[in-house]
């Protein structure tokens, strides 16, 4: 029987300021870049237009280019998509280019002429093309924010009912750290932002929320198990408990998300980075965000837990449990956490 | 035993709905024939899984009532109706399921699949296709009133190049320094009358090709128009004419009052015209529609009359000769049969109640799409093996049990997919190899806890069942709370990622069936047949 972290008893908490000055350095330069250079909205967002074409062999973009001037697009930005001899022409509304409703199909056409100028008529293959009017553009945008704030709100609701507002509070906190973690990783990694990256965002909210969750129902049951330990240790005992069944998820997961990544194509690889580095966000905040933000909020708010067992005492000694509670002694654990400090 | 078998039949049931499913059937598409040109049915077999524009490859049109031209106050019945005529126009227009449908209040969705041309797509669907016949302007009303036009122009300091050049002169921008020099040396006598030609019957003026933006711009002013005779429009031509060396193109003037619109139209097909081989769509108009048209063509007999399609006078206004009954033809010039077939075709359906406006555009190739399946394919089958590899390794026989359940995973969210005719998308595949390796968590959680329990000394049969029983309330959690946040995206996104939304759906509760259900029977199963066992393969 193999065994990854089999009795583990590591100190997780002990290195939270280490952990929340990694993440704000990240976030730091995150916040850097989506200053000074903005996010790469796809034509979704922004409308536009989007020409895909297949070249029978590899021609210069600046080559490309040249014929995209003759026909007026001085504003429309071309580069490689996947192949060598596969392009993308992408003009955003608000660009140089051609505007409006009936602009962004003209602006689809005018490729199709430049195209027809500079390589041929049937030397090229145009495999995609998207024409998206302003509206839809900023109809998209209001959605995209609408789901990921209504996917905190849902979030909270649940963990609330299902826990106790403490705990969705923390995992909400851990959550929103993922999601602007996952905008810094896409500002870094200049990668485009589509629909299908807001739906991994929102994939790595849930993945992420999942991890959380695992990890707090282990301590909602560890509180009522073991009475006499302070949250700190409850905490640091349920991380390390969790620790096999996170490698092994994690493990699986990466395995496929690596597969997309290298094998699915190039519309789907900016879905497969966010949700790489969501894995890894997401497996982080669960440790270090969302279980030191119970710790902190416990301490601002004491009160009772999720069922009402028994008083969190926070970081002060356990007091005696209440004598109502359930008679069961808690079982000995092998791993009975000991006091850290 | 009992138990057991219940659980079995249960999962026997779950296969064989999944299978059924997902037997490939006869699906009846039209297609077009290569021989004749028209639409036939056809039947293909194959998988019933819906898949997405962005696999299958087409053309995805969201069209709104146009409101440039002025406002249309109640849009969702515009757009209803425009629905019935587009399904219609669309029914015909030979594609295998094509979706028209209205999205929200007033937005219209139109999915063609497989269709590659863009061009026609929006031609048949935004094309307004008002038919109208009117009788050219035979008392000259508009050439009397032209010096006073004239007038207005002049009055309103407009001469030579003048009026603010139109968003289309500006386009072909390279004319219009030719056309300044042209009309300032002409302008003395008139701006208006100086750049017409009269033509061979009452009401038709000749325009040559270059000036004819300019003309059009200058007709369109408002106070030109008030200078109007009221009884006169204007309406130009559909092509350009070569009469003698130059293009022209044909302005006519014509009866406000048409004497018979499409409304009355009943049928009308494509064929071509046996004496010079062009196209023509010859049209049957309802019985109601022939009296009226009998009616007026005899009080008009000896006049001229403009068959007008979308505002623009088709060919020649003919002469009448007698009464017209039942019967006429559009004549189409030098277009291909194609065009005329469209047409009939667009004739057939009827006019759209409002124009409508492209406010989204995608079309994707069948090749693009293939490759995305073929890719996401590959993805699928390598995810797979690496998970594979990842439970056996660690779990060993348990694992293996795992991966079983894995396999009925798979064949069980497919089925979902088919079962409710649920489209899957290129992010909604993405989202099924992804969620193979989420899918296997609740095993893993499962496996762990069991191993704890055994750890704490419990026996082999009550490990397995608390491993099951504790680990229940974990997965439950966890897999709400992401259907919840699959759920939000269903609703706020759309096509693709609502694929994606639905695959993750279908995927979470089918995993919640493989690796709870079935990895429990399995288990069962297993200590069942080897009561003596002392140590598990977990």
């Amino acid at each position: 029987m193999i065994r990854f972290f089999a009795n583990a008893n590591y100190d997780f908490i002990k290195w939270r300021r280490w952990a929340f000055s990694l993440t704000g350095g990240i976030m730091l330069v995150g916040l850097i870049f989506l200053i000074t250079r903005g996010l790469n909205y796809s034509i979704e967002f922004t409308g536009g237009t989007l020409v895909q074409f297949e070249l029978a062999q590899k021609t210069p973009t600046a080559d490309l280019r040249g014929a995209l001037d003759k026909v007026g697009l001085q504003g429309a930005d071309i580069y490689n998509f996947g192949s060598d001899t596969s392009y993308v022409v992408r003009a955003r509304l608000g660009s140089s280019a051609a505007q409006g409703e009936a602009g962004t199909q003209a602006v689809a056409d005018a490729v199709a002429k430049a195209l027809d100028q500079s390589v041929g008529p049937g030397k090229y293959e145009i495999s995609r093309r998207e024409a998206v009017g302003p509206k839809v553009g900023r109809e998209l945008q209001g959605k995209a924010l609408m789901a990921i704030l209504l996917s905190f709100v849902v979030t909270l609701l649940y963990l609330a009912i299902r826990f106790e507002w403490r705990f969705g509070l923390a995992a909400v906190v851990a959550t929103a750290h993922d999601v602007v973690a996952t905008i810094a990783f896409i500002s870094v990694m200049h990668l485009e932002v589509s629909l299908i990256v807001v739906g991994a965002v929102l994939t790595v909210v849930g993945y992420s929320l999942n991890d959380t969750i695992i990890i707090f129902d282990r301590v909602r049951e560890n509180l009522r198990k073991y009475r006499r330990q302070n949250l700190y240790e409850i905490l640091n005992l349920s991380i390390n408990e969790t620790l096999p069944r996170s490698v092994l998820t994690h493990g699986t997961t990466i395995a496929t998300t690596l597969a997309l990544l290298i094998l699915a194509g190039e519309v789907v690889r900016p879905f497969a980075w966010v949700m790489s580095f969501g894995i890894f966000t997401g497996t982080f905040s669960s440790i270090y965000i969302a279980a030191p933000v119970l710790l902190w909020i416990e301490k601002r708010w004491p009160g009772e837990d999720a069922r009402g067992a028994r008083t969190f005492g926070a970081r002060t000694p356990a007091t005696p449990p209440a004598t109502t509670g359930p008679a069961t002694a808690p079982a000995p654990s092998p791993r009975a956490p000991q006091p850290t400090r | 035993m009992g138990k057991i078998r219940q659980r079995l039949i249960v999962i026997g049931i779950l296969i064989l709905v999944s299978i059924a499913a997902l037997i490939p059937r006869n699906a009846t598409i039209r297609v077009e024939d290569k021989n004749t040109g028209r639409m036939k049915d056809s039947t293909v077999r194959r998988v019933p899984i819906n898949l997405g524009l962005d696999l299958q490859g087409g053309i995805h049109l969201a069209l709104e009532v146009d409101q440039s031209k002025g406002p249309v106050p109640d849009c969702a019945d515009a757009i209803q109706r425009a629905e019935r005529v587009v399904r219609t126009r669309i029914d015909e227009f030979g594609t295998t399921e094509p979706v028209v449908q209205i999205q929200g209040r007033c937005r219209l969705i139109v999915e063609l699949a497989g269709e590659k041309d863009p061009a026609r797509a929006r031609n048949i669907v935004q094309r307004t296709a008002f038919l109208e016949f009117r009788i050219t302007d035979m008392k000259n009303l508009f050439r009397d009133a032209l010096p006073q036009i004239d007038g207005v122009l002049r009055r309103a300091g407009i001469k030579g190049p003048a009026a603010a050049p139109s968003a289309v002169a500006q386009l072909f921008g390279g004319d219009t320094a030719k056309a300044k020099k042209d009309t300032a040396d002409a302008n003395a006598p008139g701006v208006l009358s100086s750049l017409l030609f009269q033509g061979s019957m009452p009401g038709e003026y000749l325009v040559p090709e270059e000036q004819w933006q300019r003309v059009d711009s200058l007709i369109q002013r408002a106070d030109v128009k008030a200078a109007m005779p009221r009884t006169i429009e204007l309406r130009w031509g559909a092509q350009t004419e070569s009469r003698g060396a130059r293009p022209y193109r044909a302005l006519y003037a014509v009866d406000a009052k048409p004497i018979i619109t499409g409304e009355e139209l009943v049928k009308a097909s494509a064929r071509r015209d046996p004496t010079n081989n062009q196209p023509i769509v010859p049209f049957e108009l309802s019985r109601r529609g022939a009296r009226i048209f009998s009616q007026e063509t005899a009080r008009h007999i000896g006049d001229y009359m403009a068959i007008i399609l979308d505002g623009r006078v088709q060919g020649e206004p003919p002469v009448i000769k007698g009464q017209i009954g039942a019967n006429g033809q559009i004549e189409m010039g030098s277009k291909p049969l194609q065009e005329a077939s469209d047409l009939a075709l667009v004739l057939r359906a009827g006019a759209l109640p409002a124009p409508l406006t492209i406010v989204d555009e995608r079309t994707i190739s069948g090749t693009l799409g293939a490759d995305s399946i073929h890719d996401g394919v590959l993805a699928g089958v390598v995810g797979v093996l690496l998970v594979i590899v990842i439970m056996i390794g660690y779990y060993r026989m348990s694992g293996a049990l795992a991966v079983a359940a894995l396999t009925l995973y798979c064949l069980f969210t497919l089925g979902g997919l088919a079962l409710f005719g649920f489209t899957l998308t290129l992010p909604g595949l993405a989202g099924f190899v992804l969620s193979i390796g989420i899918a296997v968590d609740a095993n893993v959680l499962i496996f762990e806890r069991i191993r704890e329990e055994l750890v704490h000394g419990k026996s082999l049969r009550l490990a397995v069942d608390d491993g099951f029983l504790h680990a229940m309330n974990a997965i439950v959690d966890s897999n709400v709370s992401t259907i919840l946040t699959a759920l939000i995206l269903y609703a706020v996104g759309t096509g693709p990622v609502q694929g994606f939304a639905i695959t993750l759906i279908i995927g979470i509760i089918a995993s919640m069936i493989s690796a709870v259900f079935v990895v429990k029977t399995l288990f069962l199963m297993w200590l069942q047949r080897r009561p003596d066992m002392v140590t598990l393969s977990i």
